[in-house]
């Protein structure tokens, strides 16, 4: 049943290497574009959240309850397909003159990863107890001193892994982005397949590519957490 | 643009929207939607059963094999696995696959890799104490998981379990992009035909799938609360 001979030749150099490659560049920016941004986004979220001001906590909670539960791949289609009709002139004249499709899977990626990381940053800062703030305050510290000095390095050390986590995610979703044309590693995988008809061959390498991008990063989260996290255990 | 935002679209192709052609033809939209996710939810909780006790085993032999899998599929785009389970399925079977089981298949053996961390979080978090009371009334270890250990920590698991349910909700979008007409192809395909209302099209079907993973996540909530309230007594 299977007569299949393998030609690893292609995918490892010449034309189709080549694809692949630019294939793993366009991936690794949105990835980058998108952690960034949904890091920035993602902070602000998680501080409107837990603000004392409750329609800031309103619209925040409605925008994550949102936008954590629709599919990736809906907003993207939103962005790129629809967002014209709902977006001002001047956004929609600066979004065509980039590289539209590049700029909606950002758009996209960053949204939908950002609510997931005000609520992990939130998580952070919540599973700090209560009693460190009121220690640090009768210790003399202001408001924002024992936020700097007491919770937030406390909170940073244990949101690390989660949201590490979440990048790895949103590197493995920016995949999405090639219903929309962006040529990135999946899609060129695909083309590679449709053009030399080596399916085999051009997924091994794309899941190679993400494999070593996902062990790198577990790797380095297990070294966190034996020497950040449990450095007595070590 | 006359109009701001025209849902009239919507309204024109409701029934298409829900259940694609169905009496008439295949079900498709948002009933497709449903089956894939349910079936492959039921799928994916034994599949993630077998992998996470596998993952446990005092066997090294079968521990390191199955956890190598599971990081594995853990490590990749949900994309990519759906791929290789669209041109390796046909291979390995020697006859064409439906797209519709080759989505199932794919949603099944990805889910199966996260829920078996779920079942594991889950057993782990069960007390050593009651292991070795069990095996000290003279069960053997089997027994100990299967009466003692598992029902125990599956209760523990549902809420997690629903959360996962909601992402394979949302999963099953990506059976769009091999042709199965869910709920997101029957929207790109009204979407092509029609021309004029991609952004009402799209916030409707963010809609739906809002209300259906709202429902589900807040179902995950107060299950969490109710159980913690139980363990408490």
């Amino acid at each position: 049943m299977l007569k299949y001979t393998f030609d690893w030749s292609i995918v490892t150099s010449g034309k189709y290497f080549e694809w692949l490659v630019s294939g793993m560049k366009i991936t690794l920016e949105l990835s980058a574009v998108g952690i960034i941004g949904a890091f920035v986004l993602g902070l602000l979220i998680a501080v409107m959240k837990m603000s004392h001001f409750r329609p800031l906590r309103w619209i925040a909670s409605a925008y994550l309850e949102f936008f954590r539960n629709t599919p990736l791949l809906i907003q993207i289609f939103f962005w790129y397909f629809g967002s014209y009709k709902v977006l001002p002139t001047v956004v929609n004249d600066w979004l065509n003159s980039t590289n539209f499709e590049f700029a909606a899977a950002a758009i996209a990626l960053t949204i939908y990863t950002s609510a997931f990381i005000a609520e992990d940053i939130r998580s952070g800062i919540l599973s700090i107890p209560r009693e460190q703030m009121e220690a640090a305050r009768s210790a003399g510290f202001s408001y924002l001193r024992s936020m700097q000095y007491i919770i937030l390095p406390q909170a940073v050390r244990i949101t690390v892994p989660p949201l590490v986590n979440q990048f790895l995610n949103l590197a493995k979703n920016s995949s999405l982005a090639m219903t929309i044309g962006v040529m990135e590693l999946t899609y060129q995988a695909r083309q590679v397949e449709s053009y030399t008809f080596k399916g085999f061959e051009a997924f091994t390498a794309a899941t190679v590519v993400y494999l070593v991008l996902s062990v790198s990063i577990t790797a380095f989260m297990d070294q966190y957490n034996k020497r950040v996290l449990n450095p007595h255990r070590a | 643009m006359e109009d701001f935002l025209n849902f009239q679209v919507i309204l024109d192709n409701f029934t298409y929207f829900m259940i694609g052609r169905y009496p008439n033809g295949p079900l498709g939209g948002l009933g497709l939607t449903m089956y894939l996710a349910v079936v492959s939810c039921i799928l994916s909780f034994f599949g993630g059963l077998i992998l996470g006790l596998l993952s446990l085993s005092r066997i090294a032999f079968i521990r390191y094999p199955v956890n190598l899998f599971i990081n594995t599929i853990r490590g990749l785009p949900l994309l990519m696995v759906i791929f290789w389970m669209y041109f390796l399925l046909p291979a390995l079977m020697g006859t064409t696959v439906p797209e519709s089981q080759t989505v199932i298949l794919g949603l099944t053996l990805f889910t199966s890799a996260y829920m078996s961390q779920i079942v594991r979080a889950g057993i782990e978090g069960i007390p050593k104490g009651q292991t070795e009371a069990a095996i000290s009334t003279g069960l053997k270890h089997w027994q100990a998981m299967l009466y003692i250990i598992l029902p125990q920590g599956l209760r523990n698991m549902i809420p997690s379990f629903v959360n996962q349910f909601v992402s394979l909700i949302k999963d099953t979008s990506l059976a769009f992009i091999v042709g199965v007409s869910e709920l997101t192809h029957v929207g790109t395909q009204i979407n092509n035909r029609t021309m004029a209302f991609p952004t009402e099209i799209f916030i409707f079907i963010a809609g739906v799938y809002f209300v259906l993973c709202f429902a589900f996540t807040s179902f995950s909530r107060w299950l969490e609360g109710r159980l913690s309230w139980r363990k408490a007594i």
